[in-house]
């Protein structure tokens, strides 16, 4: 019972640490250029791609856990790892098994964006 | 330091801006950035672990995840609660996928007022349309080597 819940508290410690490093990579990458918050979403999202494609990434998952596959770089990793395993399917997976992957989270962007469109209205920010 | 001359305006007037901006904070903004951070991540696992015992496994579970991440993004960014966090937060807010669902919801709501479909529905794409256009291209690259490979 004890080794579970260190097993478990370590599990929570882990994506603490490497998702918030993750973050804290981004706000040292903000403060020291001028990259809006979109490209940098861009920069992490292909990061993802290539250390997931390089096999550094899959690891790091393993490791990790929510750590790693909620920042965005989680969602490059998710299109490469589904592009990957596409590509062991045939020609045609291999090119769309990347959006295939990705599809519930677009999805769920798109329909809970509706969503909340009809139902709230815009706010005026307090600054 | 007026910059009279024609080629001086700009440099100058950087100048000054650059000794008017308050000076970042560096070492405050990450900790926040990493606080804020892990602790949106810890929430995903906290998520994973309920699934999981729900039953859930492999991509399921995965997916479902962000699923729910992306609602409770998506929520409270029609709340207005969103960009509160993110003022203080920085990149803490940003990077996690709760980010991204802020960055499609966001404009959504706010341009509606300019129509649904080239207000709410073309709006809706203004930042996570890159993320999508690069992540699909990258993604069937990578798809296509590791076929020929």
């Amino acid at each position: 019972m004890g080794q579970e819940i260190l097993a478990v508290f370590l599990a929570y410690l882990k994506a603490f640490a490497v998702g918030g490093g993750i973050c804290l990579i981004a706000q040292i990458v903000i403060n020291f250029t001028d990259l809006t918050a979109g490209k940098i979403l861009v920069y992490f999202m292909l990061a993802g791609v290539v250390l997931t494609a390089i096999g550094v990434y899959q690891p790091l998952v393993e490791f990790a856990g929510a750590g790693a596959t909620v920042p965005i770089s989680g969602f490059g990793y998710l299109l490469a790892n589904g592009a990957m395993r596409g590509a062991e399917k045939g020609f045609f997976y291999a090119v769309t098994g990347s959006l295939a992957a990705a599809s519930a989270g677009v999805t769920a962007a798109v329909v809970f964006s509706f969503i909340m469109a009809l139902i709230f209205k815009s706010k005026t920010k307090r600054n | 330091m007026t910059g009279k001359t024609k080629d001086n305006y700009n440099k100058n007037y950087l100048n000054y801006v650059k000794t008017q901006d308050p000076p970042t904070q560096h070492l405050k903004n990450c900790a926040a950035a990493f606080g804020v951070g892990g602790l949106i991540c810890c929430i995903g696992q906290f998520i994973r672990f309920m699934l999981e015992y729900a039953g859930l496994t492999g991509d399921e579970l995965a997916g479902t995840t962000s699923v729910i991440l992306i609602f409770i993004g998506c929520l409270l960014t029609g709340l207005g609660l969103y960009d509160r966090i993110g003022r203080h937060a920085g990149a803490g807010s940003i990077v996690p996928i709760t980010g991204f669902a802020n960055s499609v919801a966001s404009p959504a709501i706010e341009f509606k007022t300019e129509g649904w479909i080239y207000g709410m529905a073309a709006k809706m794409f203004t930042v996570a349309g890159p993320i999508i256009v690069f992540g699909v291209f990258s993604g069937a690259l990578v798809g296509i080597i590791y076929y020929f490979i």
